[in-house]
């Protein structure tokens, strides 16, 4: 009887190279979830998008990209704590897209 | 499949090129494509009497216009992207071409048009655009129309926006050439071309608690020539075939296809493997053939319970799905093409390899789209992989396989034997010349 358990195991693995990934992958990842593929993903993929706090942080984060920098604070502005909230005047404008695509060159 | 000629548009390295969807028109004379930075890039193809027997219908650029720009939505506090998800032709109605381009959130009709001539000889008006005194203008003549270099044209006749919380994956125009649908992750709108405020909910699979949700909508598409009959695909592996003229709400489907599935065999993977990617009607409207990420699946539309052809694009990647799992490549979306006259269907893989299989000889072939191993005007070589053991002169090892290079995007010429392949930022375009 152990002879033929062992030869199921042995089959399992040969004839699904898809469990053989599927032990692996929870050799790895442990808490991986219970439901097979689902909801989690729907929900992540729902999700897509990167959010920010508000349009002041989106606008800062697409300034950070461009310039590498923040916008500094003025030295005499006291009471300043953390990162300088952007005002209109010293928000970058954001860059026109290029028009002409590699692709049309 | 005989002799293969290709031609290349070469491009530079940038995330903004990256070509997210490829549309033949209903002609094949233009080949649009949309990338990730929100362009559209027309292609027309050359006529053939130029005398230059090598010239022959090759596709240069036409037109190219900004489509969609980057957006912010203030109430989610979420980036739109301006990545356009999809093109969609209009028939031709008139001088002017019509297409429909979508990013996740808006689709836009936009009208390319050619203008070859001007006016010239204005009363009111001198050449240069000024307005000429009208007490000067002592004797009046009929302007005439002179020829100008061709100017072409795009500009957006309509937008179609704010009708989906979700993000696009699919538009269809319908064949009576009057509508057309959008569906996202949960619902599918029904929209009039001539009417951008108001569209019609047709289907909506939102549950109401959202903790239950264990399906979403991956694909639509409009039956080619019954204008009620519409697919639509989902994550789980299903399609349902729905019927407008049953219900104003189509959320009970009129078919389910569904291919049975050995529970003993089901993993961890099984679903997410199983989930379809691109959904396509053949053109006869008799089939229609969907994309999973293993393989690709022929149904008769009058049999719901299996497909009736299935091709295995990659199998050697199953013992890889745990890697594949990781690197995310396994959520790839690869969609699927029939050619003309629905005797081939090709679909994309890994290392800018792309599958083509005969439904008639039950022949298929993979090929390389790349500049390294091909030359303009040269005939593609067949490209295998190798799955174990020894490995032959000019095979690939699974291993060796280049991930980043996916071909998800491809095309057929509606008539002819014309490809088009987007391999990530580069386009390509094979002719297959009977000698």
């Amino acid at each position: 009887i152990i002879y033929l358990k062992l030869f199921q195991e042995m089959e399992d693995k040969v004839t699904s190279p898809e469990k053989a990934e599927e032990a692996k992958l929870k050799a790895r990842y442990p808490h991986l979830g219970q439901k097979p593929g689902g909801s989690d993903f729907l929900r992540k993929r729902l999700q897509k998008g990167q959010k920010y706090f508000d349009s002041g942080d989106y606008n800062m984060a697409k300034a950070k990209m461009k310039n590498k920098q923040l916008p500094a604070a003025a030295p005499d502005k006291t009471e300043v704590t953390g990162d300088h909230i952007p005002t209109p005047q010293d928000l970058p404008q954001r860059k026109p897209s290029l028009v002409a695509s590699k692709l049309a060159g | 499949m005989g002799t293969l000629i290709d031609k290349l548009n070469n491009l530079n390295k940038e995330h903004a090129d990256i070509i997210s969807t490829v549309e033949f028109n209903y002609s094949g004379d233009l080949l649009a494509t949309g990338d990730k930075g929100g362009r559209v890039v027309i292609f027309q193809r050359e006529q053939e009497n130029k005398g230059r027997a090598h010239s022959r219908g090759e596709y240069n650029v036409y037109s190219t216009f900004q489509s969609h720009e980057p957006e912010f939505d203030y109430l989610k506090s979420l980036e739109i992207e301006e990545k356009i998800n999809k093109i969609r032709w209009l028939p031709q109605q008139n001088a002017a071409h019509f297409l429909l381009s979508t990013n996740d959130k808006t689709i836009k009709l936009w009208k390319i048009s050619e203008r070859d001539k001007r006016a010239e000889g204005y009363n009111l008006k001198d050449e240069d655009g000024r307005l000429r005194d009208p007490f000067r203008i002592t004797a009046l003549r009929v302007p005439i129309l002179k020829p100008m270099d061709l100017m072409v044209e795009a500009s957006p006749r309509r937008i179609f926006a704010n009708a989906h919380t979700y993000h696009i994956n699919s538009i269809s125009v319908n064949s009576d050439h009057e509508t057309y649908l959008s569906a996202d992750d949960l619902r599918i709108n029904l929209w009039h071309l001539e009417i951008t405020d108001r569209s019609f909910n047709i289907v909506d699979i939102k549950p109401a608690n959202m903790e239950e949700l264990t399906e979403v909508i991956t694909a639509a598409e409009f039956h080619p020539h019954q204008c009620n009959v519409f697919v639509y695909s989902s994550s789980k592996g299903t399609i349902r075939l729905c019927d407008m003229r049953s219900s104003a709400l189509c959320d009970r489907h009129a078919k389910f296809f569904e291919e049975p599935e050995d529970p003993s065999s089901r993993s961890f993977f099984s679903e997410i493997i199983s989930s379809i990617s691109d959904v396509k009607f053949s053109h006869s409207g008799r089939y229609m053939m969907t994309r999973d990420y293993l393989s690709v699946k022929v149904w008769d539309l009058n049999m719901e319970g299996r497909p009736v052809e299935t091709h295995q694009v990659h199998e050697y990647l199953r013992s890889k799905l745990c890697s594949l799992y990781e690197n995310d490549c396994i959520f790839d979306k690869f969609e699927c093409c029939w050619n003309g006259s629905d005797s081939a269907i090709m679909t994309g893989s890994y290392n800018n390899f792309f599958r083509m299989f005969d439904r008639n000889t039950r022949r298929d072939v993979t090929l390389e789209a790349s500049r390294e191993n091909s030359k303009p005007r040269a005939s593609l070589k067949p490209r295998k992989v190798c799955t174990g053991g020894k490995r032959k002169k000019d095979e690939i090892s699974v291993d060796s396989l280049d991930f980043n290079k996916k071909i998800l995007h491809t095309a057929w010429h509606p008539m002819e034997s014309i490809i088009a392949v987007a391999a990530t930022n580069n386009l390509y375009i094979f002719q297959d010349k009977i000698n």
